[in-house]
């Protein structure tokens, strides 16, 4: 079932809270998840794989280095859900 | 002037997560009142694979309620008691300030992090390959630990990891004298942890009768030395000392513990499990650290024995105790602190290490309990009812640790 961009962006923010302890707050379209959100490749693929789970898609291991923003993910999921 | 290898080691910093308390101190006033830390396990998988044994001693203090919630995700239990003891020790100390370059950690474990590997080969099996989780293999390795100690603290004069099953924690420690009598570090954290109250080990040492199966009576189960004991009691933990070289704790005004005078190791070499039953390795190890400490025989006034309550590694501890100190023996104040703890495994060690660095600091040996039959074969002086004052003026003591495979350490402690 298709989620609003809102309801993906919380969502993901709650994966990433759980993963690093950012407040969730923290998680806004913008921001890079390495230069601003000091996320490591380690934790990016909890947070994939977490994300591939909650949102039932799927993101190849090729696509995850093309997600550098927030809203680049957000954006890949919403796609893959409709 | 004193060279390197004269340096004297001395303790700084006490720090532990155990059945009997959260932290060092609530840990050695639990043991002075005798308490025990055994307590029926209450998890589902106890009924689910019918386990032989349904009791433990697990820590007092869940790491949840002193971790962050992203700590306790991405550490092995194994490593979240030991950063908890850590951070317990070097704040004990005093935050000492050292060029991380000069800072040295030596966390040793029986078994590592078996509930890492052991969940996410279930999230393999059950879900495949990608629900590993990324961390999975720096969490399940036993170094990891040690790692997670150097990073929180900074330390990078070295980071290791002495294996030696339940002599681990004290073989690390006297890794720790090592480093500073060579030179390579000024400080060092050093101890052991273990998490392996898990249904696989359990099953394991249930499967080799090494445990207890009292269950209807848990805080009885753990007798070393009663002719009713028969095998140890689970338990896990770690705890960790903050070590020093004396004129680098002095020249901060550090409150000093005691000397960790000296180490003293030796192997079996007799059989896989079993302890050579005449004790003569063991007592090599115990002569050992009391001859590298320059002290006599006769000056040892108080051994933490390894004393696990199964019926042979008892009285195998006893031969090497006579073996070594011959008549003296009888004048050794010896004290079995697993009859209240369990046996935290890789951690044993380093607890009992510091039991014997409080009782010589406090001058104070706590009693064992549920020694109420004595076995005539142990003819040992062990202190029971209450608590044992040692006498005034310079005292030293030893604290053994054995390991399957046949590892035997001894750890010499001395008043400062």
């Amino acid at each position: 079932m298709a989620q609003s961009e809102q309801e993906i962006l919380a969502g993901l923010a709650e994966i990433v809270n759980e993963e690093t302890g950012l407040d969730t707050a923290s998680v806004e379209m913008d921001k890079s998840f390495t230069e601003d959100l000091d996320i490591d490749s380690l934790s990016m693929m909890t947070i994939v794989v977490n994300a591939e789970e909650k949102f039932g898609v799927r993101i190849p291991d090729d696509e995850v280095k093309n997600l550098k923003t927030v809203r680049d993910a957000v954006t890949f999921i919403a796609n893959a859900q409709s | 002037m004193t060279s390197i290898r004269d340096r004297r080691v001395v303790v700084t910093g006490l720090g532990a997560t155990t059945p009997l308390g959260g932290t060092a101190t609530q840990t050695w006033e639990a043991a002075l009142a005798g308490r025990s830390g055994a307590r029926p396990m209450d998890f589902e998988w106890v009924g689910k694979y019918d386990l032989p044994v349904t009791f433990a001693a697990m820590v007092a203090t869940p790491p949840e309620q002193v971790l962050t919630k992203v700590e306790t995700r991405r550490l092995d239990p194994s490593s979240q008691y030991a950063l908890i003891a850590a951070r317990e020790a070097w704040s004990d100390a005093g935050r000492p300030e050292v060029e991380p370059e000069r800072l040295g950690v030596a966390v040793g474990s029986g078994i590592g992090g078996v509930w890492t590997l052991l969940d996410q080969w279930d999230n393999l099996r059950e879900k495949g390959p990608r629900r590993v989780y990324p961390l999975a293999v720096p969490m399940l390795m036993p170094n990891g630990p040690a790692a997670a100690v150097s990073l929180d603290l900074g330390a990078r004069a070295g980071a290791h990891t002495p294996v030696s099953a339940c002599a681990s924690g004290a073989e690390a420690m006297g890794y720790a004298i090592e480093m500073i009598r060579s030179g390579r570090a000024d400080v060092v954290v050093a101890g052991g942890t273990e998490a392996a109250v898990h249904p696989l080990p359990i099953a394991g040492f249930a499967a080799m009768q090494a445990l207890s199966t009292r269950n209807d009576e848990p805080e009885r189960a753990s007798r070393p030395y009663d002719t009713g004991r028969d095998g140890f009691v689970l338990g896990e933990g770690s705890a960790l000392i903050v070590v020093e070289a004396e004129e680098h704790a002095r020249a901060r005004g550090a409150r000093i513990y005691a000397e960790l005078a000296s180490v003293g190791m030796s192997a079996d070499a007799h059989h896989i499990t079993a302890p050579e039953p005449q004790g003569s390795g063991a007592s090599r190890a115990m002569v050992a650290a009391v001859e590298r400490a320059d002290l006599s025989l006769t000056d040892i006034v108080h051994i933490n024995a390894h004393a696990t309550s199964t019926p042979v590694g008892d009285v195998a501890e006893y031969n090497a105790i006579k073996r070594a100190f011959g008549d003296h023996t009888e004048s050794i104040a010896v004290t079995a602190t697993k009859s209240m703890t369990g046996h935290l495994l890789g951690a044993a060690g380093a607890i009992e290490a510091i039991f014997t660095i409080l009782s010589v600091h406090h001058r104070t040996v706590p009693a064992t309990i549920n020694l109420e039959d004595p076995d005539p074969e142990i003819p040992l002086d062990v202190v029971t009812g209450k608590a044992l004052t040692l006498p005034e003026g310079d005292v030293a003591a030893l604290n053994n640790s054995f390991g399957f495979g046949g590892h035997n350490v001894a750890l010499a402690v001395r008043s400062l």
